[in-house]
């Protein structure tokens, strides 16, 4: 008989809105403590310390827009965050601080979260969603000088960008870009030439959520509807479909495979968070805490493994914070 | 005169007068030395004619004469080698028959006394050393040259009688010989060595008559010792005909000589004694075929007027009937009769149960023994009787006879269509259906069963090597696919509650639920609506009051769209909590649509069960009220530290005293019994009076009277329940007296389920109705019933109409004697 279910390890209550984002800070030395971020629906961005699992800082500066995509650079020292205000604000939060030095306006009106992708020390290249509705734009920080713009074909018609992944395969320094479509499809971009490498429909909804292992060049993504899709990149840089995993209910908000590879989450409209063996896909477990649909789930990145936490925000206001799997 | 004759004559007067007079022991001795010179012995002074003579003519006189001089002195005057001698030998070696009756005789007629222990100590003699066979043996002889029919007639009586005879003259201090279990075991026994004997003289070509056995045998079976007689009988017959021809036919002949008037007797024991089929029919041949009455028990008695054997009796008479050609005829001809049984709406109402049960265990048997051939030739018949029959089954308001139809009309229509569509009822496997289905099971043919073995055995060999063979099965695979196994450090928890998501909301508010259930078409709110239905109904009652006849118009005509799960009892519920809440127009509603038209039979039974279960709810003492209270009586209320500020100074006194108080054991106080008011005194009525009004007034649609017995138990049911729980009520008496003309009018109905429903009614009149009022204002309704219902315990066909009778006249008597001890 399997075991029953984990119940989580704590919940974090008190931001009486929505959570759409969440991002982990854990990987600093001792006497800081691990944070975490999150982005809610009232605009507001809590920065909650772990230790003593309250908030620290309540950060606000999207103009009660909501708030869906958050990232710590500079050893968290810096913090960029994406809201619905269709701009992207650069905080700095060294020495106690808490102000926007810098701010980008994509003028976009989607969902699309952005992607940062560190290039080297001190640079970062970011994928945002353009202007026009179908296109991306990427730039390079901390200059905001824009690299490349990828706008498909005009017979293309893919429809709005909903999610993005920049990566860089560990040898070889050219970045790519991968992005789910409205219409479902997957595309591969190669930034350099600003041309599609590769596209694959693996959805007949549109790409709610993507994420991809570099290591393994392999790459999942969750739509609106009730299957896991499973995809791999040969070496000839063509994106095919591996394995779809059936799920008892429709709609996968999130996807997020964890740092050492070997488990994924998924946030669930059904309310729920699994999670699966990233290997072969293995169901492993289904976590039921929440009473509304699952908007995020992050993995923290604890230098020990057995201290890592998986975090979930939720409609229901509540960010529930979970530890599995870490037993290795 | 023949002077031989006349010389036997004087010596026996004479040797008769020693007897007794002489007080010589040597006299004697010699006078009954001289006697018995004719019975033969080693000196052969004798003539055959003297000899003759005597046995024939002065054997009983002189036996009689013995008899009358026994008495302790005159036996003492013999030495005992010489009674053994000269005094039992002439029981013993003498003509059996004559020497049987004379002791049966002086036994019957001797009082307690030493003559008596002497003859008896005689007789067992002669039992044991098989005085029996002799005798019957002698009958037999005589038979075949015409002896005397009384004579015979008295012997068969004596011989059938002798256990009943020494037990009314010995009372307690009988020999275990003569009990009935012993005598009659041993009588088997001789008669096996008088048929040895006469089958050796019939092999030596002599004539023998068989007809004394057989009566012997008729007459003991028909005494009702076919058991003890049988139990030795039956094994030794089914050996010795086991090849020999000779003790074949004398079986034949044994049975068919028994007088008509035993035969029933006879043909039972064999049939319920024979181990099976062939073996009946080796002992019987074809006595059905020859004789009448034997044909008459067979066909007749055994299978459609008694129901009482076992099947395996049953089996052994089909199987005897199918055995032979001659006897299939007769197989069809009963299989035709036992249908036209089944088949008959009049038996299927008024006969037992059981008895149902047997016939339709008795036609499945038969079905197992007919041909192909036959099958086809009789398939119109069959199909007729097959349809009567199912139409009258499923007619009826008991599950079990309607099962009953069910199994054997499948059966008969597998039976006819072999390969074509045969009829499916669906019902649920018990010990019963599977007995019988086994029973026209077991003589088809079973292919699959013999491919079975073989199926499996080609499988698992292949199943079991491959784990034992392939030690590392990993290995190979290892490097080609190594992550694959990888994953399987990681242990799955339990995904079990992981179940499809109901996104839809279910209503709040009871307006939207009239809404959802009247017209909306989305499938997942109308099953949310459902489930929570009953509880917002009885949470809401304010809410409810506005709507409750507008939701218990929609629940009655509510169907089911969908497959949802235990739609019926939400339905049910719903309509109770609704019905609860506002019972008056609801049940004015509910009563009056009972009896309108357009409803189904399910909607209408639906409305008594709504009825009833309310009438439950409404009577019981109200749960939920009662809660709050005892909660907060219990004790483990916290004791307050700033109690002085209390008002109620019995508070403060409590709790000083509990202060005081130790308490070993945290249990609750003895729990009251719940009370409240009867909520269902003031609307027992409503419910009531509306159903019982017109009951005899038919619709169109809906005929209580006729075919719609079903529900008319259900409506007798029903309102025996109402009635039941109108216990104390002021209503009871008048709602008592208008039950007990309902079920006076229709005490007579042919539906048991009905005459249960009624039965059950006038329970409940006698527990609810005032005794005081039951006997002085209904006391004629109350007479009447009495004597219908002692009828009822008396006749019914249904156990149960005879069960709940007996109740009810237990009842009365009770109510009498209360009212009775009560002094008035």
């Amino acid at each position: 008989m399997a075991l029953p279910p984990p119940d989580p390890q704590f919940v974090l209550r008190g931001t009486s809105a929505e959570i759409h984002t969440l991002h982990f800070s854990c990987g600093s030395q001792e006497p800081d403590y691990p944070l975490l971020f999150s982005g809610s629906s009232n605009g507001l961005i809590h920065i909650w310390n772990l230790k003593t699992r309250r908030v620290d800082t309540v950060l606000d500066g999207h103009g009660g827009k909501s708030v869906y995509w958050v990232e710590a650079i500079y050893d968290r020292d810096r913090l960029l965050s994406q809201g619905r205000d269709q701009k992207i604000c650069l905080w700095d939060l060294a020495e106690g601080r808490n102000t926007v030095t810098d701010s980008v306006f994509t003028e976009n009106v989607g969902f699309c979260k952005c992607s940062l992708l560190r290039v080297a020390q001190g640079h970062w290249l970011m994928a945002m969603p353009g202007k026009d509705l179908d296109e991306i734009q990427v730039l390079e920080l901390p200059s905001k000088t824009s690299v490349c713009t990828l706008k498909p074909e005009a017979d293309a018609k893919p429809g709005m960008p909903m999610c993005l992944k920049l990566w860089q395969p560990d040898f070889g320094s050219c970045p790519f870009l991968l992005a789910g479509y409205e219409d479902g499809s997957v595309i591969l971009w190669n930034l350099s030439e600003a041309k599609i490498l590769s596209r694959l429909t693996c959805h007949l909804e549109p790409v709610m959520s993507l994420d991809f292992d570099s290591e393994k060049t392999k790459g999942v993504s969750g739509s609106s509807e009730k299957v896991l899709s499973v995809w791999s990149l040969d070496e000839q840089q063509n994106l095919k479909v591996q394995k779809t995993q059936e799920l008892i209910n429709a709609g996968i908000a999130d996807v997020t495979i964890r740092q050492d590879k070997k488990i994924l989450a998924t946030a669930g409209w059904d309310h729920r968070i699994r999670i699966f063996g990233w290997k072969k896909l293995k169901p492993l477990a289904v976590l039921s805490y929440h009473t509304a649909t699952v908007h995020c789930v992050s993995f923290s990145d604890h230098r020990r493994p057995n201290e890592r936490l998986l975090a979930a925000g939720s409609t229901d206001h509540r960010i529930s914070v979970w530890s599995v799997y870490n037993e290795i | 005169m023949d002077p031989t004759l006349l010389k036997v004559r004087r010596a026996v007067q004479a040797a008769i007068a020693t007897l007794s007079s002489s007080t010589d022991g040597v006299q004697l001795s010699e006078t009954l030395g001289t006697i018995k010179r004719y019975l033969g012995g080693t000196e052969n002074q004798v003539s055959l004619k003297e000899r003759e003579e005597f046995t024939h003519v002065h054997f009983s006189t002189f036996l009689q004469g013995l008899v009358s001089n026994l008495s302790p002195e005159w036996i003492e005057l013999l030495t005992s080698d010489q009674q053994k001698e000269l005094w039992d030998s002439f029981f013993l070696e003498g003509p059996a028959d004559q020497a049987f009756l004379v002791l049966l005789d002086s036994i019957i007629s001797t009082g307690p006394s030493f003559r008596l222990m002497k003859i008896i100590s005689v007789l067992e003699q002669f039992l044991q050393t098989g005085g029996m066979s002799a005798l019957m043996w002698e009958v037999c002889h005589q038979q075949a040259q015409a002896g005397s029919p009384m004579l015979q007639e008295t012997l068969l009586n004596k011989v059938v009688c002798l256990p009943d005879h020494l037990c009314n003259k010995l009372h307690g201090s009988n020999l275990p010989i003569f009990f009935p279990q012993n005598y009659f075991p041993l009588l088997a026994t001789e008669i096996i060595q008088v048929l040895q004997r006469i089958a050796d003289s019939l092999r030596d070509g002599l004539d023998c008559s068989i007809s004394f056995v057989s009566q012997v045998l008729g007459k003991v079976c028909v005494h009702g010792r076919q058991k003890e007689i049988l139990k030795v009988l039956m094994p030794r017959l089914i050996d010795l005909t086991m090849a020999d021809c000779i003790w074949q036919r004398m079986c034949w002949r044994l049975v068919e000589c028994v007088p008509d008037r035993w035969m029933e007797a006879v043909v039972c024991g064999f049939v319920q004694t024979a181990p099976g089929a062939g073996v009946l029919s080796r002992l019987l041949g074809n006595l059905v075929v020859k004789n009448k009455k034997a044909q008459f028990v067979l066909t007749q008695k055994l299978l459609l007027l008694q129901y009482g054997y076992a099947t395996a009796v049953l089996q052994n008479l089909i199987g005897y009937l199918a055995l032979d050609s001659l006897r299939r005829s007769l197989l069809i001809k009963v299989l035709k009769e036992l249908l036209e049984t089944w088949g008959s709406s009049s038996a299927v109402k008024h006969s037992p149960v059981e008895q149902q049960l047997y016939v339709s265990k008795a036609i499945l048997i038969c079905l197992a023994h007919l041909k192909e051939s036959e099958v086809e030739s009789n398939s119109q018949e069959l199909l007729t009787s097959l349809m009567a029959g199912m139409k009258c089954h499923l007619d009826s308001n008991l599950p079990r006879i309607r099962r009953l139809g069910m199994i054997v009309a499948e059966s008969i229509s597998s039976r006819i269509s072999k390969d074509g569509p045969s009829l499916r009822f669906q019902y649920e496997d018990d010990d019963e259906t599977r007995e019988l289905k086994s029973l026209w099971m077991h003589t088809s043919p079973q292919p699959p069963v013999i491919n079975l073995p073989s199926v499996c055995g080609s499988d698992s060999p292949s199943a079991i090597p491959e784990p034992s063979g392939n030690p590392h099965p990993a290995v190979p695979e290892q490097g080609a696919d190594s992550e694959l196994d990888s994953d399987d450090d990681l242990t799955p928890y339990d995904m079990s509650e992981d179940k499809e998501l109901k996104k839809m909301k279910a209503p709040v508010y009871i307006r939207d639920c009239i809404e959802v259930l009247t017209g909306s078409e989305d499938v997942d709110k109308w099953e949310a609506t459902m489930k929570v239905l009953e509880s917002l109904v009885r949470r809401n009652s304010a809410a409810t009051r506005e709507v409750s006849l507008e939701l218990a118009k929609v629940l009655l005509h509510l169907e089911e769209k969908t497959y949802t799960e235990g739609f019926v009892g939400l339905r049910q519920r719903a309509l109770v909590a609704v019905t609860i809440t506002e019972p008056v127009p609801v049940v004015q509603y509910l009563t009056s649509q009972f009896y309108s038209l357009n409803y189904s039979l399910r909607q209408r039974m639906d409305i008594l069960d709504v009825l009833a279960l309310a009438a439950q709810e409404l009577a019981q003492p109200h749960a939920g009220g009662k809660k709050k209270p005892c909660s907060a009586q219990s004790p483990c209320i916290s004791m307050l530290p700033g109690a002085d500020s209390s008002q109620d100074w019995r508070r403060i006194v409590d709790e000083r005293i509990k202060s005081k108080t130790r308490r070993f054991a945290k249990g609750q106080s003895l729990a009251e019994p719940a009370c409240g008011p009867n909520r269902f005194s003031s609307v027992a009525g409503h419910f009531f009076f509306p159903l019982i009004q017109n009951f005899d007034r038919p619709l169109v649609t809906f005929d209580l009277l006729g075919d719609d017995h079903l529900l008319l138990g259900r409506l007798a049911h029903t309102l025996a329940i109402l009635m039941y729980f109108a216990v104390h009520t002021v209503v009871a008496a008048a709602m008592g007296k208008a039950l007990l003309e309902f079920v006076w009018a229709l005490r007579f109905h042919t539906d048991s389920y009905v005459r249960q429903g009624l039965l059950s009614s006038v329970s409940s009149v006698l527990l609810s109705v005032p005794s005081e009022h039951l006997l002085e204002a209904m006391s004629e309704e109350f007479l009447e019933t009495q004597s219908w219902l002692a009828d009822v315990a008396e006749n019914d066909p249904d156990a149960d109409c005879r069960r709940l009778a007996w109740q009810n006249l237990l009842l009365m008597e009770n109510l009498l004697k209360k009212l009775r001890s009560v002094p008035s």
